[in-house]
């Protein structure tokens, strides 16, 4: 997917957006203000999430972008309650439907995940169990949250298996996931997540693996889904050319932080944070053929030691002293937020 | 996969002709079983005619091929002690050391399974800290004096169990077997807990390796990213994917066990293979020994083979990949 | 033939050098285990015991001039006829103290062990490097002789052999040898394919260095961390496996009894309820195999961080 076709895809995205934009009709399907998720391992405490906020409304989709390191996976894995040992949220609100999630039991969470909730993962050979066939792993899935027949679970996956657009699904079904393509069994993972007719979906990554003619696909059909059903969608990857296409909103991540978020055009067109800035810059379209790239100087930091104040600031062109103080979450233009002392300069 | 069986074959009997020439060699340059059979008065006539009989006169390679001989029809020779054909000696006694066998190993992997993949999942904890030196334990106690040890304490203090020989049979489609009878399992449970604790514990640390390996594994945390309960996770999840290492191990080492009842089955006069063997050993008796072996090598090979299917069936990226 | 003092020679130094500090550092980790340092606590005990054997031990139960036939199947901590000494574990059957019996017997069971293992360590390492070094049929053909020993049953093998070689300690001693040079082969052969693809292998050839040199004195010592590991547990079993051939009577001969033949002697007066006899050389066996295990354990998780608990 090349610049040019998204810079002009988001003026087409910004048509459909505020033709179907459900956002701000109803309360959000989620709410999250001032996410942390530390690990605690032996070489320290690594900071993770160090400051999330996020919110998908209604049939809303949110594209999370960072690079990695930037702790976007582990915001989708606290989100439904999976971070693993050594880590633990410490902070921050979580509200799914205004139920308050970190009070939330473990039987509570079993309830949720699959079924209001649910989660793509990036890598679908890894995500689907090698032993187990593919009906088995979508039944449990059906039967873990509904009392039907085992014959009504799996009319229902393969109802969701042709919905995601895979052919002959009744031999799929039969089949062990090595027996299909990745992009197959990413649609397979897709269809899994749509079962239930969750609430809110969360995919990590879920192209990246992929072939790029799949990608766009499963990119498109993702969309079309969201809209019908009114599913939120939160769309991680660290590819803002991909999130420019598909999300209503956009929310982009550094070490741990969101530093920016706002609405696709916005964030696009009129990028606040330097970071943003810089990402976009670095895309190469064909208006900058023949010229040099111009990528963001320096490293991300190590998530277990990082820069006092702005994490950004030891890269960033627009640096002071300020920024040695962590900047507040403002709200620079209508339901744009940025967190940099020097948003928009330049 | 038939090719692959008919190769296996093949093998093991380049693996039985060779194992039979060294014993068969071997066991001849050790005595001379005819002073052990005759009586000290016998004449020398006398002795020479033992001798004949049971063939020791020919030479060496001839005794040999008349053995392959007669090995190929089924026929491995008259014990020297009794005169029975060897085989069938040894065949009678299969079924004793077999369900001896059986028993242990049920018991270690119904008892080790469980043990192993508590300790896998909470690794740090007291309880599987607890269960794995435990195995160390297990592993490390001298099998043949754990017995004892169990004959002291059960028969000999407490005097609930017997201290050796086989219980009552039941003869199920012609094999005697005792564990139908609750006479037959208590003198089946001492030989067997013997064996079973050394086999246990390391059935404990094969499925706390493997359990380790595939909790973080991406399927689980999907499945539990379902919704899908946690006895489901790990029971059909995790469970399925750790069976097949340790099938793979539990089958190879039934073969050992096996084997090693020779010593288990000396402590508690248990009427099997292995005791027969050291008695033959023991005795020079000769066409026990070398028919026992090959009886072994062939049941080895047999159990390897069979191992290698049941991987095949439980693993279907290895079943499926084989046919494209 | 004349190789300049260069290259090679100066390789051996810098990894002299490198050795301090993983060293020390290895030292560091084998002691975080309470466990580790509990089994070689024992093994210490155990070697120690062995070792001073003549000179801790109240009796040379072996010299039947000392012993009292009166003074037999006593219970431990009874005093001997003529009140000379306490027979604190008791007397066996031949009027012996079992106290020294056990000390002379683990002098007998660690030596068997010991040796056999080195034995086996060094022909095995041979087998394993040659055949990971030239590769092809070789290799090969030395790889399938390891397997099909493998695949026997050590306790077989061991009978076996024993029948058609007679008892004596040597005899013993060649047994296991037989037993367990398969492993080492088999160890020894992957680490040093792991290592052949290395450079300094590379350097070591261009020099023209016969193979033998390259073998011995440069795979082999990179080779050494999984090999000192299954030396390690391979000497549990080695002692196991001599007491269990020894409990058998294909063993040791009665002349120099190992804790295997003690606890054998001990089996008759079982029934009769004389448990002495059997079962502290046993806990004297198990004492010696637990601390190697538990030190073979750690060290392997020390030595491979895959494996770390």
């Amino acid at each position: 997917m090349s610049a040019e076709m998204t810079i002009d895809h988001s003026g087409s995205v910004h048509g459909c957006t505020s033709v179907v934009s459900t956002s701000g009709s109803g309360a959000p399907v989620l709410e999250v203000r001032g996410l942390k998720t530390h690990f605690f391992t032996r070489a320290g405490i690594v900071k993770a999430v160090d400051g999330v906020d996020l919110s998908v409304g209604e049939g809303e989709i949110v594209g999370l972008v960072g690079e990695s390191g930037s702790g976007k996976s582990i915001t989708g894995f606290s989100l439904l309650g999976l971070v693993d040992a050594p880590g633990r949220v410490v902070d921050g609100e979580i509200r799914f439907n205004g139920e308050d999630l970190r009070q939330v039991s473990a039987s509570r969470w079993r309830a949720l995940r699959g079924n209001d909730i649910a989660m793509i993962f990036q890598d679908p050979m890894m995500t689907l169990n090698p032993v187990l066939r593919v009906d088995t792993q979508m039944v449990e899935a059906v039967l873990a949250h509904n009392r039907v027949s085992r014959e009504t679970a799996r009319a229902r996956a393969l109802e969701v298996l042709t919905k995601v657009g895979i052919p002959s699904p009744e031999e799929r079904l039969r089949a062990y996931p090595h027996q299909l393509s990745g992009g197959m069994r990413q649609r397979v993972a897709i269809a899994i997540a749509l079962l239930n007719k969750p609430r809110l979906i969360i995919a990590d990554e879920p192209t990246t693996a992929l072939d790029v003619t799949i990608q766009g696909q499963i990119l498109y059909e993702m969309q079309k889904l969201c809209r019908e059903t009114g599913t939120g969608l939160i769309w991680i990857t660290h590819d803002l050319a991909v999130v420019a296409g598909l999300a209503d909103r956009v929310a982009v991540m550094y070490a741990g932080r969101v530093v920016e978020t706002g609405t696709t055009e916005a964030v696009i067109n009129h990028a606040l944070h330097p970071y943003t800035h810089g990402l976009i810059a670095s895309i190469p379209t064909p208006s900058t053929r023949g010229k040099p790239l111009d990528p963001i100087p320096g490293m991300t930091p190590s998530l277990l030691n990082l820069p006092e104040g702005c994490a950004f600031r030891t890269r960033c062109g627009r640096a002071t002293d300020a920024c040695r103080q962590a900047p507040e979450a403002v709200e620079h233009r209508l339901r744009h937020w940025a967190r940099c002392w020097h948003a928009g300069e330049r | 996969m038939l090719a692959t069986i008919i190769r296996r074959l093949l093998q093991t009997l380049v693996v039985l002709l060779v194992m039979s020439a060294l014993v068969f060699v071997g066991i001849y340059l050790v005595g001379d079983p005819v002073s052990m059979l005759a009586s000290p008065e016998a004449t020398d006539a006398q002795r020479e005619a033992i001798r004949v009989s049971l063939g020791l006169d020919k030479p060496l390679w001839m005794q040999y091929f008349v053995f392959l001989g007669q090995a190929v029809q089924g026929d491995f020779g008259n014990s020297f002690l009794t005169g029975e054909p060897a085989m069938r000696l040894i065949v009678e006694r299969m079924p004793a050391t077999m369900e001896l066998a059986t028993v242990a190993m049920l018991m270690s992997v119904l008892i080790g399974v469980p043990l192993g993949i508590i300790a896998g999942l909470r690794p740090r904890a007291v309880s599987s800290r607890t269960i794995m030196t435990g195995s160390v334990l297990g592993f490390s106690l001298p099998n043949f004096w754990v017995g004892l040890m169990l004959i002291m304490l059960f028969a000999v203090q407490l005097g609930w169990l017997p201290a050796s020989g086989r219980g009552e049979t039941v003869s199920v489609l012609g094999v005697p077997l005792s564990v139908l009878t609750l006479d037959g399992w208590a003198s089946l449970i001492l030989p067997a807990s013997t064996i079973a604790l050394a086999k246990c514990a390391m059935i404990i640390r094969v499925t706390r390796a493997a359990t380790r390996e595939a909790l973080p594994m991406d399927y689980i945390k999907f499945a539990r990213a379902k919704g899908i309960s946690e006895k489901r996770v790990l029971g059909v999840h995790l469970l399925k994917n750790i069976l097949i290492p340790i099938v793979t191990i539990a089958g190879l080492e039934f073969g050992q066990v096996v084997a090693f009842a020779v010593v288990t089955e000396t402590v508690f006069s248990w009427p099997g293979m292995g005791k027969l063997l050291i008695d033959s050993i023991i005795n020079l008796d000769r066409p026990v020994v070398v028919a026992y072996l090959m009886l072994i090598v062939f049941f080895l090979v047999l159990l390897n083979l069979v191992v290698d299917i049941i991987y095949t069936v439980l693993d279907p990226r290895v079943r499926l990949e084989r046919r494209t | 033939m004349t190789t300049p003092v260069s290259p090679v020679e100066s390789v051996a130094p810098v990894q002299a050098a490198k050795v301090e500090t993983p060293l020390r550092r290895f030292m560091v980790d084998f002691c975080a285990s309470k466990l580790a340092l509990l089994g070689v606590v024992l093994l210490l005990l155990t070697v120690g015991a062995a070792i001073f054997a003549p000179w801790i031990a109240p009796q040379n139960p072996f010299d039947i001039a000392t012993l009292d036939i009166l003074d037999s199947k006593l219970p431990p901590g009874s005093e001997s006829g003529d009140s000379s000494m306490t027979y604190w574990l008791g007397t066996d059957g031949q009027a012996r103290d079992v106290f020294s019996a056990i000390l002379y017997g683990m002098r007998t069971s660690l030596m068997v062990g010991s040796i056999s293992v080195l034995a086996a360590f060094a022909i095995g390492a041979t087998v394993g490097l040659i055949a990971a070094y030239f590769g092809g049929r070789i290799d090969a053909f030395l790889m399938r002789a390891v397997d099909i020993q493998l695949s026997f049953p050590a306790i077989l093998v061991a009978l076996i052999l024993l029948a058609i070689l007679g008892k004596g300690v040597d005899k013993v001693i060649i047994a296991l040898v037989v037993v367990q040079w398969a492993y080492f082969a088999r160890a020894a052969r992957g680490a040093a394919l792991v290592e052949r693809s290395k450079e300094y292998v590379e350097a070591a050839r261009c020099m023209s260095l016969g193979w033998g040199r390259v073998l011995f004195r440069h795979v082999l010592p990179n080779c050494m961390p999984p090999l000192i590991v299954i030396a390690t547990i391979d000497l549990a079993h080695a002692i196991a496996l001599e007491a269990t051939l020894s409990f058998l009577g294909v063993g040791v001969p009665v002349t120099e009894p190992s804790l295997g033949m003690l606890i054998s002697n001990g089996f008759e007066y079982l029934l009769s309820g004389l448990y002495w006899i059997s079962f502290f050389p046993g806990i004297a066996l198990a004492i010696a195999i637990i601390g190697i295990n538990l030190v073979g354990d750690h060290l392997r998780d020390v030595l491979n961080p895959h494996n770390a608990a």
